[in-house]
């Protein structure tokens, strides 16, 4: 088999290594549990993201707050000011913040997430990686800017006279976990379809409008009560509205003159069953999302 | 104990599709012309073969014959569809001149994004790290985007960090193809090392001098099918045999040229 005389670099018979491992498929560790096995890497991905998204501007992270402040100053004064919608809703400045943050949260995950592995072809073409990483790294990413926004959140609230409550704490904690979950699963069946058809990442812009109106934020929960009535608990299937409206739970109904009527009249009754099936839902949608990215996996190198 | 097979490809099939038509109209045309909206075709089809540990495989074909989808199968980027690849340990290397590094990261921290990817930690990396850099020559370009690279720093760095990584099979694809002949040399000599150690080494190569200097066996892929499997100048001679004379006979003396003073 060998022909040693041919090559003159070669020392005959060089000792082999013997490798003390199972035979087994060089693709086989994919899986979102895998992504958390090499915490390590995922860590490097996110750092990465966070720098590459702010390559090049002078402002750097300051735009992540830029953006959602104008966005609250724009609905501030024309839901505010201008259809007078806060003479109805005590601090509706933060009954709205409530809102941008969580869906800030989801869009950006659903958005980057779609993106991120067309974003990243280089390394998905050529070295073995699981390719979950890439929405789970963008979703990690959306939450490193979340926690200055509820910083600026918990300021405001405690100037108000808020005082934290264990119901309070419960609320951001599951709503918090709703948006991670549903927005991995969301970020996970699209960009993985987003590499067979980029028309999806338009989708997935277009779906981000719906979800700013889609929720309690620049008008109360009352009011789709009000005109809907028995049909408005549709609307709370929703678990990124059950999201806000738990935020609200959480943050805007403490610093109302009085916390137990606000909530009896602006959150729904049933917001914690809501709320738990909102949990469900997003497990539910993961779930979905892992099995279809693993379908579509095998095809994701070829097609970029 | 556990085996002595590395690698293992036992009719592995891999396809893609092709596609004609990309967006909705060209595809509604071709459908009412009736054309095909698709087709595929097998870029690896029914492989089999068996790699020992410590074995040194060259993997020759003409262009498009399929070594670079078949590498790809080994290192895990892709699956085959028929078939199964086993492998057994780590495995790294190049794939198509060049590891995937993300072009807006500076060359260091390239190097930590891609050692962790081939599973090194960060405590391994940092260790290595000065062999790393001092392997790929960049000098004061470490700092500065990989996107700003030539196409020969890049695959000096792609394969100084894969070279670096403890790993029990090492795949080089055209490593030699864009590096100029200083780092050739230097190249041949590290996977020289890695044979000497009895690490795995699957080797693609158009250069039959350098194959028959690095490798005891030689695959030959025509058309993503087995051609060839056996003994190293029957294989080099099986793929002259096919492919243009005159241009093989230049690339050999090339290749000789270069690796003469190794």
């Amino acid at each position: 088999m060998t022909d040693v005389t041919q090559s003159a670099a070669a020392v005959s018979s060089p000792e082999v290594r013997h490798v003390d491992a199972p035979l087994r498929s060089p693709a086989a560790g994919t899986g979102l549990l895998e992504v958390f096995r090499r915490r390590y890497l995922l860590k490097l991905l996110v750092r990465r993201e966070i720098s590459a998204r702010y390559q090049g501007s002078v402002l750097g992270l300051l735009w992540s707050y830029i953006n959602p402040l104008s966005q609250f100053f724009i609905y501030y004064v024309v839901m505010g000011v201008l259809f007078n919608l806060h003479e109805d809703v005590e601090n509706f400045a933060i009954h709205m913040f409530c809102g941008i943050i969580i869906v800030h949260f989801f869009n950006e995950t659903f958005n980057a997430g779609t993106r991120s592995i067309v974003r990243n072809k280089a390394l998905v073409q050529k070295m073995a990686m699981p390719r979950e990483m890439f929405p789970v790294a963008s979703m990690l990413v959306s939450g490193y800017h979340v926690v200055p926004q509820v910083i600026i959140m918990v300021v405001v609230c405690v100037l108000l006279g808020w005082t934290p409550t264990v119901i309070g704490v419960a609320a951001l904690v599951t709503a918090l976990f709703i948006i991670m979950v549903s927005g991995t699963a969301m970020a996970l069946l699209f960009s993985a379809a987003n590499v067979f058809f980029r028309d999806v990442s338009n989708v997935a812009q277009i779906m981000t409008n719906f979800i700013r109106f889609g929720v309690p934020m620049i008008y109360p929960y009352t009011m789709v009560q009000d005109r809907f009535g028995e049909f408005a608990q549709f609307y709370l299937l929703n678990p990124i509205a059950d999201a806000v409206l738990l935020f609200q739970q959480a943050f805007w109904v403490g610093t109302t003159s009085d916390p137990a009527a606000t909530a009896a009249k602006h959150l729904p009754a049933s917001l914690w069953a809501f709320s738990g099936l909102a949990v469900v839902l997003s497990i539910v949608m993961l779930g979905i999302g892992q099995v279809v990215f693993s379908r579509l996996e095998n095809k994701i190198p070829e097609r970029l | 104990m556990s085996g002595t097979e590395s690698i293992v490809v036992d009719h592995a099939t891999k396809s893609f599709t092709l596609r004609y038509h990309r967006t909705f109209k060209q595809m509604t045309v071709a459908a009412l012309r009736r054309q095909d909206i698709s087709d595929t075709f097998k870029a690896v089809d029914d492989v089999s073969f068996t790699i020992q540990q410590g074995e040194s495989v060259g993997l020759m074909g003409l262009n498009g014959s399929g070594k670079s989808t078949l590498l790809k199968l080994i290192n895990g980027v892709m699956r085959p569809e028929g078939g199964a690849v086993l492998t057994r340990g780590r495995i790294t290397g190049l794939i198509a001149t060049g590891a995937g590094f993300h072009p807006q990261l500076t060359g260091r921290e390239n190097i930590f994004l891609n050692a962790a990817v081939l599973g090194m930690s960060e405590a391994e990396t940092r260790r290595k790290f000065d062999d790393i850099a001092e392997f790929a020559e960049l000098g004061k370009f470490l700092d500065s985007p990989v996107g700003h690279y030539s196409s020969g720093m890049s695959s000096r760095l792609g394969f100084s960090v894969a070279i670096h990584v403890d790993s029990d099979i090492f795949l080089a694809d055209e490593v030699l193809a864009v590096g100029d002949k200083p780092f050739k040399q230097k190249c041949l000599e590290k996977m020289q090392e890695i044979r000497q150690s009895g690490r795995t080494l699957v080797y693609v190569s158009h250069a039959a001098g350098s194959v028959r200097k690095m490798c005891d066996r030689v695959i030959v892929l025509e058309q993503g099918k087995l051609g060839f499997d056996g003994d190293v100048r029957a294989g080099i001679k099986y793929v002259k045999y096919d492919s243009g004379d005159e241009t093989q006979e230049e690339l050999e003396t090339e290749d000789d040229d270069l690796g003469a003073d190794i």
